[in-house]
């Protein structure tokens, strides 16, 4: 396999992984604009117990993601108190306050980052997208996963049918914390450096996006969103100086034609009834 | 009179300086089909809600087969047997005919069974109960259809069928007539019937008379956040301070046969 493949599979594995991660959030109806710093904890995570405390890739990708996990359980109980909008600007400045944290101090390298002394493959982060996507699916069909799209629709029925929101919402929070988590760990041994540059701003927009315009009624749409967002840039190298402006063109027409996101429920049944005459008996 | 399943012990509740209860105390027999009524701002839903927990009674108490309900949060009565509907249909949206339902299903104790990846299964307990409960109410042609595509008649038969799911023993219905035309509204009350014969209470808030006389054996009125009548249907006709409340104080010797 050519090595732009491979980066290419490496880049769309990592960028699926992080996306579950704001998905999970989003799906239970709390809009993440923090990405970039659960991405960022996971990658110096990785970074800190690999190079300073000499832990082998398994074992750090594994104590990267529970870290992950670990901020985003603690992160939901002052998140929790906002709601709509200034979710979205708490979430960002978490985002920020993590990034500050990171230039700021000398043992996490500061600007100047982390050199990694591990690296991976693109095969690792392959299998690992593809771990991760057979459990986000698995999650999103269970009662739980039922209860998280409850509390998405309607969180005072939710209720009263008897979930439990608020536990429904920290976990949404703690699971996404650990996938941005083993997103950033993963993006870490690849690249071989971490840099805080890297989680910025745009990163944290891009991510969400990912999700939004995926659609967050399925478990599909970061999957597509992440493809649309990852692969469409590189086929528009064609024409290199027209490129973001077409990609910027194509995003508002995709708000405009599909608000909810490219994969929707009514989609997929549209599409299953096409595929099986019996589709709408027992889909 | 057999036990009855819901009391209500002097309940009030006031908004700031509103008073929108004050003392309601009633009491709704098992297996009975009892209604609440009253004209516009009585406090009705304001009860609804007391009843079912989004917010607390300011003073009285509301039991359930005699346990006081206080303490117990929104979330929990679902489980200790009493489900609603809601004035305004509130099902969600991006879910399928057959996932709203299997939402009421989410009561039941048991965490494994939140694990099991029912989604993916053709064909699970779960999914075939709910299937089950469609079909006897007659709603089995769209289980797989998104509910936000369905007519408004058949979405509010499916939030009762949901609540159904929960295996309750009483059911508060908020106006589950309003917005249906006459020939809806009679399979309504043939549905209810059908509900209240498995051995649901029902507890209905509702405006149409014609729907409640035909519907319900027991009746309550509301009028200013107090309860002014309380007996058979029957009679809810002939008392003097309902015909007030309704009528502006003519005593009308016909009746009305449509309050609202």
């Amino acid at each position: 396999m050519s090595g732009y493949a491979s980066g290419l599979i490496a880049i769309m594995g990592i960028n699926v992984i992080f996306a579950y991660g704001i998905y999970l959030t989003a799906a239970a109806g709390q809009l993440n604009l923090g990405g970039a710093g659960f991405q960022a904890i996971g990658a110096y995570a990785a970074a800190i117990l690999s190079i300073e405390l000499g832990f082998g890739i398994g074992m750090t990708i594994v104590f990267a993601t529970l870290f992950g996990g670990l901020v985003g359980f603690l992160i939901a109980f002052p998140m929790l108190r906002t709601r709509g909008v200034y979710m979205v600007l708490a979430t960002f400045a978490f985002a920020q306050v993590v990034v500050g944290i990171i230039l700021n101090s000398d043992t996490l390298g500061g600007s100047m980052g982390m050199i990694m002394t591990d690296y991976v493959e693109y095969q690792v982060i392959l299998g690992a997208a593809l771990a991760v996507i057979v459990f986000v699916f698995y999650l999103m069909s269970t009662p739980i996963g039922l209860a998280m799209r409850a509390v998405h629709d309607d969180e005072a029925v939710a209720d009263l049918m008897g979930v439990n929101k608020r536990a429904i919402q920290i976990g949404a929070f703690t699971l996404g914390g650990a996938l941005a988590g083993l997103s950033g760990a993963l993006y870490a041994f690849y690249f071989g450096f971490v840099e805080v540059q890297y989680f910025n701003a745009l990163l944290s927009i891009f991510v969400l996006l990912y999700v939004l315009i995926g659609g967050t009624q399925t478990a599909w749409g970061p999957l597509i969103g992440t493809a649309f967002f990852t692969l469409i840039p590189e086929a528009l190298r064609i024409g290199e100086d027209w490129r973001f402006l077409i990609f910027g063109v194509l995003i508002v027409l995709m708000m405009i034609v599909r608000p909810e996101g490219i994969i929707t429920r009514d989609l997929l049944d549209r599409l299953w009834l096409r595929l099986s005459p019996g589709g709408r008996k027992n889909a | 009179m057999p036990d009855p399943i819901l009391r209500l012990e002097g309940v009030g509740k006031h908004f700031g300086g509103v008073v929108v209860l004050e003392d309601v105390s009633f009491d709704v027999a098992k297996g009975s089909r009892h209604a609440l009524i009253g004209p516009n701002g009585a406090g009705k839903t304001t009860l609804f809600n007391v009843i079912s927990g989004v917010f607390p009674p300011d003073e009285g108490i509301v039991r359930l087969n005699g346990n006081d309900l206080a303490g117990q949060p929104s979330r929990k009565r679902i489980g200790l047997g009493m489900a609603r509907s809601f004035q305004n249909i509130r099902l969600m949206p991006h879910l399928s005919v057959v996932e709203n339902v299997m939402l009421g299903q989410h009561a039941r104790p048991g965490l494994l069974s939140k694990l099991k990846p029912v989604g993916l299964m053709p064909s699970s307990r779960e999914k075939r109960e709910a299937l089950d409960m469609l079909d006897a109410f007659g709603l089995e042609p769209h289980p797989g259809q998104v509910v936000g595509n369905l007519p408004y008649g058949v979405r509010k038969k499916i939030e009762v069928v949901r609540a159904l799911m929960a295996e309750p023993q009483l059911l508060l219905l908020d106006e589950p007539a309003a917005g249906l035309n006459s020939s809806e509204t009679a399979a309504l009350r043939d549905f209810l019937m059908q509900v209240n014969a498995r051995g649901v209470t029902l507890l209905v808030v509702e405006h149409d008379m014609p729907f409640v006389n035909s519907l319900c054996q027991q009746v309550t009125v509301m009028n200013f956040g107090r309860r002014i009548y309380d007996g058979s249907a029957a009679g809810v006709r002939e008392d003097a301070a309902v015909l007030e409340a309704y009528l502006g104080g003519h005593r009308s010797k016909e009746g009305s046969t449509n309050a609202a």
